[in-house]
């Protein structure tokens, strides 16, 4: 069930970001309502758990993906705890390009 | 066989596209966006998230980014609701949950093409 319940913060979330890419689009002073907004103890308790919710879901879905997700080299199949931490490096790379690409470059 | 029952593998797949959308790119947008650049631990300038929005590989980044993981969403939810006794709403509940991810698409679209 808790699984099922990462899909509701998911949905909450994307939902969240479409506002907020709106309101980027309607200007600065709306951007930083938006913002301002956010910053209510509210909305960060929430995005605190949202996000604790959020990583549940990658861990588990990478578990999952782990054990049905078949990776062949050649003739031999790839151990599944290969394929998890493979999942895992690439979460972190792309992770990592992201923050990148928003904070450093300009 | 309904055609509910024929597109099923459809939802499926839009259900594992989701899923594997939200597992590796939710949480680094939910940590920037819901928590860092509120609480001014970073920050960005509107310039340059309106110069970002305004491209046609980020918008078609954004559209996946924030599309797929509805379909996730409403896989997963409909069977919660089903599997809460609701079970002779079978096709309603399939409506409601895909449905919404629909119209949260065509929002999407209609969001990202106009900004």
């Amino acid at each position: 069930m808790l699984r099922e319940v990462t899909s509701v913060f998911v949905a909450i979330f994307v939902v969240e970001l479409l506002v907020i890419v709106h309101k980027i689009g309607q200007g600065p002073q709306a951007f930083a309502d938006m913002m301002a907004r956010l910053q209510s103890p509210g909305c960060i308790v929430f995005h605190v758990v949202a996000l604790v919710f959020v990583v549940y879901h990658t861990i588990t879905w990478f578990q999952a993906t782990g054990v049905v997700q078949v990776v062949r080299v050649g003739d031999r199949q790839v151990p599944p705890a290969v394929v998890v931490a493979g999942n895992y490096v690439a979460w972190v790379v792309v992770t990592l390009f992201i923050l990148y690409w928003l904070l450093v470059r300009s | 066989m309904s055609p509910g029952k024929t597109i099923e593998p459809l939802w499926w797949s839009l259900f594992s596209a989701g899923g594997v959308v939200a597992a590796f790119l939710v949480p680094v947008h939910l940590f920037l966006f819901g928590l860092a650049l509120p609480l001014g631990w970073v920050s960005v300038s509107h310039a340059r998230l309106l110069a970002l929005v305004g491209h046609p590989v980020v918008k078609l980044y954004l559209f996946v980014l924030i599309a797929l993981p509805l379909y996730h969403w409403a896989h997963r939810f409909r069977f919660v609701l089903e599997d809460l006794g609701l079970h002779g709403l079978r096709r309603p509940l399939a409506v409601l949950c895909y449905g919404s991810a629909i119209v949260g698409t065509v929002a999407t679209a209609w969001v990202l093409i106009r900004v």
